[in-house]
C-alpha cells in the first residue's frame, strides 16, 4: 500500500457529522466529495499548502506550509514525512523542521537541501511553487531538548545538520532560554551557509548566546580537538550534535574518551546504512512474489538488492521510518544496518530499506 | 518448435508460430510496455483525477437532481446522471484501479489495495476471480471460469447440457443483473461443490457480499429516497401546500381499507400530509434501480463483447502447457476482442473496447491503451496474427448469436477473420512495401527495441521472463 499522512486533529462534531452521513457516500466516504471543493478538507490524513519559499543559502530553500487542520505541534529537533507529488507520483521523504512550534504564525517549515541526484530535495528547493498541496505525515523522532532544560547547552552542527538545531534555538529564544550557549556550525562557503542571518540575529540579540561559524573552505574541518579553545566548559554542557556521519563518528568516538558520553544527543542524518559491510555474511533472498532470488551483500539493504536487479518493490522514506517497505518475511535472518543486531524473522513483517540478509531469506514481496 | 507445437489446433494462430518468433514476440511486447511505464507522469494523473473527479459531480448532480424525482423530467436527468456515474465508477475508475494500474502514483487515494467499488462483489473476492483467475488462465477451457461464467456455452467445444436450453432466458436475468452474477461467480460455486474451498472461506464471501448489498440497499433505496421525501416534505411547507401532489396517499388508502372507516380522520390527515413525500421516495428509489440497471446493462454488453464474439479464441489445457512468455501474449491477444468506438465510447466502457491491450498489459492505465493500440496492430500484421476487433452491433450481435445457437447441441466454431489466415500463408518479405522495410531496420532483438526489465506491481503474472 502507499504511504499515508498522519490523522488529522479534526474536531469531535466535525468528525461525527461525517461518520453519521457516510452511509449515503459509500463504498466512497463524504471526505471524497469535500476534496473536490478543497483538497485540505480531507480528515484521511493531514495535508498542507505550501504559502511561501524562501531560499536559505545557495543550495536550500525554507518550505512553509499551512496545514490544512490545527497543527498539532512538535518538539524542536524533530521531523516531518512530507508526500510531495513530482510528475504524477507521490514521494514521500522525513525533513528536521525548521520552525518553532510556538510560532504565532501558524506555518510549519521544513528546509531540504538540494542533494544533486536526489528527487525531492531538488524540486522542493527549485520547482515547487505557492499554492501546491502536500501531504503531512506523522512528526517523529527523539532529537529533542530535554525537559527541564539543561542549565548550559552546546550545539554542534555542519552542512544542513543545522536545521533541527534552528529549530530548537528559535524555541529557546521564544521562550527566553537562550541563558548560556554555545553554538558551533560550519558550512563550506559563506554562500552555502543556511540560516546564516538567523543565527547572527540570535546572537546579537543575546548575551547569552556565543555563535562560532567556520567556513571550511577556507579554515578547514572543525576537530574535536579544537573544541577545548572554541568552548573550553565542553564537558559541563548538554550538547547536541548533528551533521555528516563522519563528524559524529568524530565526536561521539571524543565524548567517549574525554567526556560524558550520557550528556550528548544527536541527530543522525543519514542512518549508517552500508557502513558495516565487514560485519555481516549477506545471504541470498528469495522474493517470492516476483519469484526472483537475489544475492545481497552484508552492507546492502534487501531493497536496493531488489532493486539492482530490477525488481519494483514498495519503498518510501528509505531510512526505516515509515513502514511502506515492510513485506512479511516466509523465513530466514536478518541484520538491522542500524544496530547490527540479528534476528531470526521467520513470519514477521520486516523493513527492506535498513535491513540485511544474513543468510537465506524469503521474503512476500 | 516449441513444446505447445505439438498439442497446438492446426488451426490456432500459435501453430505456424515458432519458439523464435514467440521469443521475438515477446520481446516486442515488453517494449510496448516498458516504454509506456518510462513515460508515465503527470499527464496520466491528470486523466484519472479528471475522470474521478467528474464521476464524482455527475454523482452530486443526480442526487441533487433526484431530490426532485417527483417531477418526470428531473427524474429523467437524474437518473441519467446517476447511471453515468455509476458507469465510470464501475468500468474506468473502479476496474482499472483495482488492477494496479495507478498504483504507480504512490497514492494511498487512488490504490488497487485500498480501493473500493459500489457493486456487489468486494473487491477482495474480484481482485482473486478476475485479476488472477481469469487474466492468468484466459480462455482456458475449464481453468477460465469467466468463458461463460460457468452458467453458459459460449464456445461450441464446451460439452453440450440440457440446461444450456434456457441460457437465451438466464442471459438476459444476468443482464440486467449483472452485478449480482459476478458476485455470486466470484464466490466460486464449483469450487464449494468439490470441495476446493472450505466453509469458512465461503462464509467469508457471503459476510462480504451481504455487506455490500447492505450498504447498496441502504444507500439507494433507504437513504437517498428518504432524503428526497424530506426535501419534498420541506419544499411543501414552505410552499404552504401548494406543490402538486397525488390526492390519496398509499398508507392512507391502507388505513381506510383496514379499519373500514374508523381511520377515516387519520387517513384523511395522511392523504394531504403524505402523499407527495411517498410519491417522492418511491420515484427516487426507482431512480436509483433504474440507475444500478443501466450500468448492469452496459457492463454486461462490454464485457462479453470483449470476450465471446466469433472472433476469439479458446485454448484447451494441452496447447497451453508448458506456455512460454511469448505464447502467454499471443493467448492474450487472440482470446480478447475489441470494440471500435469514439474516445467517449472508450472512457465510458472503461477502455474495455482495448479489450485486447487489456489482456496483453492488464496493469498498464487504460488511457494508454488507444496509444499502443498501433503498435500491437502492426505486430499482428507482422506475425500473421489476428487484431480482433469491429463494431459494437456486430461484436453484440454475434455474442448473442453465439448463445442462442449454443444453447442447442452441436455448432462449429465460426471463421475467424482477421489477417491471419492459415500456416501455410507466409509472411511477406521485408522487401516488400516501404512500410515493411522500415519495421525490418529494427528487429526486434535489438537493444533500442527498448529497454528489458520486470514489469512490477501486477497483480496478473504472466509466465517469467527468461533473462
Amino acid at each position: 500500500m502507499a504511504e499515508r499522512g498522519a490523522t488529522p486533529p479534526v474536531p469531535a462534531p466535525w468528525r461525527a457529522a461525517l461518520r453519521a452521513v457516510r452511509h449515503l457516500f459509500t463504498p466512497l466516504l463524504p471526505d471524497d466529495y469535500l476534496e473536490l471543493i478543497n483538497p485540505l478538507w480531507t480528515t484521511r490524513e493531514l495535508r498542507g499548502r505550501v504559502e511561501r519559499i524562501e531560499p536559505e543559502g545557495s543550495d536550500a530553500a525554507t518550505v512553509m506550509i499551512r496545514p490544512g487542520f490545527a497543527w498539532q505541534g512538535h518538539a524542536p529537533g524533530q521531523y516531518v514525512r512530507l508526500g510531495v507529488l513530482i510528475d504524477g507520483r507521490y514521494h514521500w521523504r522525513a525533513y528536521s523542521l525548521t520552525s518553532d512550534p510556538d510560532d504565532e504564525d501558524g506555518l510549519v517549515s521544513v528546509t531540504p537541501k538540494k542533494v544533486d541526484k536526489g528527487v525531492v530535495s531538488p524540486y522542493l528547493v527549485q520547482r515547487i511553487r505557492p499554492g501546491e498541496v502536500v501531504r503531512l505525515g506523522e512528526v517523529e523522532g527523539v532529537f529533542t531538548l530535554p525537559d527541564p532544560l539543561p542549565a548550559s547547552m552546546l550545539f554542534i552542527s555542519a552542512g544542513s545538520g543545522v536545521t533541527p538545531i534552528i529549530s530548537m534555538l528559535r524555541s529557546l529564544h521564544h521562550r527566553r532560554a537562550l541563558d548560556d550557549v554555545v553554538v558551533i556550525h560550519s558550512a563550506r562557503t559563506e554562500r552555502q551557509l543556511m540560516f546564516g542571518a538567523a543565527l547572527r540575529e540570535l546572537d546579537r540579540r543575546h548575551d547569552g548566546m556565543r555563535l562560532e561559524l567556520r567556513l571550511t573552505e577556507h579554515q578547514g574541518r572543525i576537530t574535536p580537538d579544537d573544541l577545548d579553545r572554541l568552548c573550553p566548559d565542553w564537558r559541563e554542557r548538554e550538547a547536541f550534535c548533528s551533521g555528516p556521519g563522519e563528524m559524529l563518528d568524530g565526536l561521539v568516538e571524543h565524548w567517549t574518551e574525554h567526556g560524558d558520553p550520557t550528556r550528548m544527543h544527536l541527530e543522525r542524518f543519514q542512518p549508517i546504512i552500508g557502513g558495516g559491510v565487514g560485519e555481516g555474511t549477506g545471504g541470498s533472498v528469495r522474493f517470492l512474489r516476483s519469484k526472483v532470488t537475489v544475492d545481497c551483500d552484508g552492507g546492502t539493504p534487501i531493497l536496493v538488492a531488489g532493486e539492482k536487479e530490477g525488481l519494483t518493490l514498495p519503498f518510501g522514506c528509505r531510512i526505516g521510518i515509515c513502514h511502506t517497505c515492510a513485506g512479511t518475511a516466509r523465513s530466514g535472518t536478518i541484520r538491522d544496518l542500524r544496530t547490527g543486531d540479528v534476528a531470526d524473522v521467520t513470519g514477521k513483517v520486516i523493513r527492506t530499506c535498513v535491513n540485511t540478509a544474513e543468510g537465506d531469506l524469503e521474503i512476500e514481496l | 518448435m516449441t513444446p505447445t507445437a505439438s498439442t497446438v489446433d492446426a488451426n490456432s494462430p500459435l501453430a505456424h508460430l515458432t519458439e523464435t518468433d514467440l521469443g521475438k514476440l515477446e520481446r516486442e511486447f515488453d517494449a510496448i510496455h516498458d516504454e509506456v511505464y518510462a513515460d508515465l507522469g503527470e499527464r496520466d494523473r491528470r486523466y484519472i483525477k479528471a475522470v474521478i473527479s467528474a464521476q464524482r459531480q455527475l454523482a452530486v448532480a443526480g442526487r441533487v437532481l433526484l431530490l426532485g424525482s417527483s417531477r418526470r423530467t428531473t427524474w429523467v436527468l437524474g437518473t441519467a446522471c446517476l447511471g453515468m456515474a455509476k458507469i465510470l465508477e464501475n468500468m474506468e475508475i473502479g476496474h482499472n484501479v483495482m488492477h494496479g494500474q495507478w498504483d504507480w502514483m504512490n497514492d494511498a487515494d487512488i490504490h488497487s489495495s485500498t480501493w473500493d467499488w459500489d457493486t456487489a462483489s468486494t473487491a477482495e473476492a474480484w481482485k482473486h476471480s478476475h485479476n488472477y483467475i481469469h487474466h492468468t488462465f484466459t480462455n482456458i477451457r475449464g481453468k477460465d471460469k469467466d468463458l461463460g461464467y460457468e452458467i453458459m456455452r459460449i464456445d461450441p467445444k464446451q460439452k453440450w447440457h440440457p440446461v444450456y436450453l434456457a441460457q437465451p432466458f438466464y442471459n438476459v436475468l444476468l443482464m440486467a443483473l449483472f452485478e449480482w452474477g459476478v458476485a455470486v461467480h466470484d464466490m466460486d460455486i464449483e469450487a464449494v461443490r468439490t470441495g476446493e474451498k472450505s466453509w469458512s472461506e465461503v462464509r467469508r464471501d457471503l459476510r462480504g457480499i451481504s455487506g455490500k448489498a447492505r450498504a447498496q440497499i441502504v444507500k439507494d433505496y433507504l437513504g437517498w429516497p428518504l432524503i428526497s421525501a424530506g426535501a419534498f416534505g420541506l419544499a411543501q411547507l414552505a410552499a404552504g401546500g401548494r406543490l402538486p401532489q397525488p390526492r390519496t396517499s398509499r398508507i392512507g388508502n391502507r388505513l381506510r381499507k383496514a379499519g373500514g372507516g374508523r381511520w377515516t380522520r387519520i387517513a384523511d390527515v395522511a392523504d394531504r400530509t403524505l402523499a407527495g413525500i411517498e410519491r417522492t421516495y418511491l420515484a427516487t428509489a426507482a431512480a436509483d434501480a433504474t440507475a444500478n440497471l443501466i450500468r448492469n446493462v452496459w457492463a454486461h454488453a462490454i464485457i462479453f463483447c470483449g470476450h465471446f464474439p466469433d472472433q476469439a479464441y479458446t485454448f484447451s489445457e494441452a496447447e497451453t502447457k508448458n506456455e512460454s512468455r511469448g505464447g502467454w501474449y499471443v493467448r492474450q491477444l487472440v482470446g480478447a476482442a475489441n470494440i471500435e468506438g469514439s474516445p467517449l465510447f472508450h472512457v465510458v466502457s472503461g477502455n474495455l473496447g482495448y479489450q485486447v491491450e487489456h489482456h496483453l498489459f492488464p496493469d498498464m492505465p487504460s488511457t494508454r491503451y488507444s496509444e499502443i493500440a498501433p503498435k500491437v496492430k502492426d505486430i499482428c500484421e507482422r506475425y500473421q496474427l489476428p487484431y480482433n476487433t469491429g463494431p459494437f452491433g456486430q461484436q453484440w450481435w454475434m455474442v448473442h448469436r453465439t448463445i442462442a445457437r449454443l444453447a442447442f447441441p452441436g455448432g462449429h466454431p465460426r471463421p475467424k477473420p482477421g489477417p491471419y489466415r492459415s500456416n501455410d500463408e507466409r509472411r511477406p518479405d521485408a522487401s516488400g512495401s516501404e512500410a515493411a522495410r522500415f519495421r525490418a531496420r529494427v528487429p526486434a532483438e535489438s537493444p533500442i527495441a527498448g529497454p528489458e526489465h520486470e514489469s512490477g506491481g501486477v497483480e496478473v503474472a504472466p509466465p517469467p521472463r527468461n533473462q
